[in-house]
């Protein structure tokens, strides 16, 4: 279906798409790069923030009530979690890190598919970007570019606190010598908590602004989590403005192939990957010896 | 029809196959476990499957593999429901079982019906390991259960080599009773050739003819097959092919595949999604405002579908489906199973849910006809084609292919002002015979195999 119409209609799409997944993504990445664990519950986290976000929802028929209540509940249990579980595992290997971590992605599904049932659950937009817009060359449902800004304003946010707040500065010094933080009186356990609970927030609030786009099901994550990993690989592991660049990259990937043949849009996304693996191996904006 | 010659209930083949049994086998029939209650039967054959452990017993057991997670679950918790209530009024001897199935008692030959219920999350490996499961451990004399074609064909195979009798749940690729028939294995419901037969002469009727068609379609072998009968059956009505959007099965935007329909120039959208795949595609269609510049059309109509995407957006889609509920308008047997239905769960059933009762009815028939489970007993009083009334009228399945004669039926979706109750999401348009839809039963390349 090559022609201009759907070129520039696809190309958009892909944006949308990419925006989405460069939150999702940025969330994984904070926590690898400053904790040094790869978060394979991410995937189950964007789930249960839908999720708690559609309860919320329900009670109170408010879609910013909901965002809230999906982002900070899941921000909640990303706290304990790093508290309880994820806090003995820093000094163990890789492997027992990504174990303990799919291991409580699993819980967390099965906690949800106990409670709800595997059918799916959903939310209207809210009223205010109900509805499609005319953008000349095509028409395109309001909510999905309600979106872009959505995501455009949280990222934004994520940055400021990373890069331009006290707790950022922390953070970063905290990756680069743990110990020296440490002895200057600064609580770097507490900082690393905090951090995974942004990180986690981040899933959360994508997994319920997601929701009015595509319902809800336990195991949404499932998909979610290797496209976001494709991302982060492509972008460069621990980089937040790598996940951003990668997101975008792998929403127009997603988009542009699937005008010529669709069913070739996951092919070319490892495709891409692969080869950014063999030509950067850091990623695009990854720095050396990180990952 | 030549099936009356062949269709004769009571009497005929198997009493007389029972005689010659009986006075060559005396044998066999000390090796024999105790427990059997009857002792005439098929002695002198070897142990076959899960025969004769498997009815040995006081009660027998059925394996349900159905997807209860992921983008079929809605339809699988459906046909769960449909087994349920079949094997409950099974083993009472209800009415309305013996309407369908008239020589049984309670149970199936005087034994109790149990069953086990397991996830097939609708892979088809994962299909297989619970058939397996069942027939290992569980000695299952029958296996059921699919909604997806891939999982039913991986499952026609797995009962095939295990030699247990397999009852098809929701499959609708040609392939099913076609290139991937096998021996052990019945289908109940209709499928893409039959449903694009039925459909796209009503189609050229109310739509014109001519038509541009933008496909959206899974991508396995229930896609691509009904997408190839409905393009087929569409050329005679001047319908040409637009662009055909294939999808992985479980795709949750659909955004991508929607903006090529949008650019695609098409009249009409034919939906082959199913499940979940079938609700968001719509739903999103709507939302991409391509439902109001193109006519929506579902060759193969997904249970709650209209339930889950309303009545607004339903309204005056063309559909082909297995049941309808008010069916039950013409017919006392689904008003009878319609009733006991809503009785226990509250709603009127979908076609998923009247697929399972039927396949338990029906398997029920046959083995009180073959009046023994030894399998090939039973499948040669399948392969009688006797005549069975059902909740859509008088069905038989043919010997040939294993796949049922039944009609399909086309609905069309009410404006939500002329829904008389907040189920009465379609008008029954035509309920078009099974006979004339079918192809020959060759013509898909079906091979049936052995007995043993």
């Amino acid at each position: 279906m090559l022609s201009l119409p759907n070129f520039a209609a696809q190309a958009f799409n892909g944006l949308v798409l990419g925006a989405l997944l460069a939150l999702i993504a940025s969330g994984l990445t904070i926590i690898y790069g400053t904790l040094g664990v790869l978060n394979l519950a991410h995937g189950a986290m964007f789930m249960v923030g839908g999720y708690a976000g559609v309860v919320a929802y329900q009670y109170t028929g408010s879609y910013l009530v909901a965002v809230a209540a999906g982002s900070l509940f899941v921000m909640a249990l990303g706290l304990l979690m790093e508290r309880v579980v994820i806090r003995h595992f820093y000094d163990r290997p890789p492997e027992d890190q990504i174990l303990v971590t799919f291991g409580l992605g699993i819980v967390y599904v099965e906690l949800v598919r106990l409670t709800f049932g595997s059918l799916s659950q959903s939310m209207p937009p809210p009223s205010w970007a109900a509805g499609i817009t005319s953008l000349g060359f095509m028409i395109y449902p309001t909510y999905r570019l309600a979106v872009v800004g959505i995501v455009a304003v949280a990222l934004l946010a994520l940055y400021l606190v990373l890069y331009r707040s006290r707790l950022g500065m922390i953070v970063r010094a905290g990756i680069e010598d743990a110990v020296m933080v440490d002895s200057l009186g600064i609580d770097v356990y507490r900082v690393f908590m905090i951090v995974f609970g942004i990180g986690a927030m981040a899933a959360g609030f994508a997994g319920i602004v997601n929701v009015p786009i595509a319902p809800i099901t336990p195991d949404v994550g499932e998909s979610i989590l290797v496209e976001t990993f494709v991302v982060v690989v492509i972008g460069g592991v621990g980089s937040f403005p790598g996940a951003v660049l990668g997101g975008l990259i792998a929403g127009e990937i997603l988009s542009l192939t699937s005008m010529v043949d669709p069913a070739y849009s996951q092919v070319m996304l490892f495709l891409v990957m692969t080869f950014v693996l063999v030509v950067r191996p850091r990623g695009l904006l990854g720095e050396q010896g990180r990952a | 029809m030549a099936i009356g010659k062949f269709g004769a209930r009571d009497a005929g083949p198997v009493s007389r196959r029972t005689l010659l049994r009986a006075g060559a086998g005396l044998a066999g029939g000390a090796l024999l476990p105790s427990g059997l209650i009857l002792p005439a039967l098929a002695e002198d054959q070897p142990a076959l499957g899960t025969w004769p452990d498997g009815s040995s017993g006081s009660s027998v057991f059925v394996g349900i593999s159905v997807p209860r997670t992921g983008t079929y679950a809605a339809a699988g918790e459906d046909l769960i429901k449909g087994y349920e209530l079949a094997i409950e009024h099974l083993n009472a001897g209800s009415e309305i079982m013996t309407k369908i199935s008239p020589n049984i008692k309670k149970g199936v030959l005087g034994k109790e019906v149990k069953y086990g219920i397991a996830d097939s999350e609708a892979k088809p490996n994962t299909a297989v390991q619970n058939l397996t499961k069942f027939i290992s451990d569980n000695k299952a004399v029958m296996v059921t259960g699919s909604v997806s074609s891939a999982e039913a064909v991986a499952d026609n195979k797995t009962a095939d080599r295990e030699k247990v009798i397999y009852l098809v749940g929701i499959s609708g690729s040609n392939d099913t009773t076609g290139k991937d028939c096998v021996r052990y294995s019945f289908r109940e419901c209709f499928y893409g050739q039959t449903a694009a037969k039925a459909i796209m002469p009503v189609l050229i009727k109310n739509l014109g003819k001519n038509k541009k068609v933008a496909y959206l379609t899974p991508d396995y072998t229930y896609g691509h097959t009904v997408q190839k009968s409905m393009e087929e059956f569409g050329n005679e009505g001047g319908w040409t092919k637009a662009t055909d959007q294939v999808s992985p099965l479980g795709t949750t935007d659909f955004s991508s595949y929607l903006l090529n329909v949008a650019n695609s120039g098409a009249d009409v959208v034919v939906n082959i999604n199913f499940g979940r795949d079938a609700v968001l595609s719509i739903k999103q269609a709507k939302q991409f405002g391509i439902l109001d510049k193109m006519t929506l059309v579902v060759p193969y109509n997904t249970p709650f579908l209209a339930k889950e995407v309303g009545a607004d957006t339903m309204q005056g889609v063309f559909a082909a489906t297995d049941y309808w509920w008010t069916l039950e308008d013409t017919n006392p047997i689904a008003k009878m199973f319609n009733d006991a239905f809503r009785a226990k769960y509250q709603y009127s059933p979908e076609w998923s849910a009247n697929l399972a009762y039927a396949q338990i009815a029906m398997w029920a028939d046959a083995l009180e006809r073959a009046k023994s489970f030894y399998p090939p007993d039973v499948i040669k009083a399948y392969e009688a084609g006797a005549k069975v009334q059902s909740t859509v009228g008088e069905v038989f399945f043919r010997g040939a292919d294993h796949q049922l004669v039944r009609p399909v039926v086309i609905e069309r979706g009410k404006k939500p002002a002329d829904m008389k109750t907040p189920e009465d999401f379609y008008d029954i348009v035509e309920v078009v015979p099974g006979e004339g839809l079918m192809q020959s039963p060759t013509e898909f390349g079906c091979k049936l195999g052995s007995y043993t």
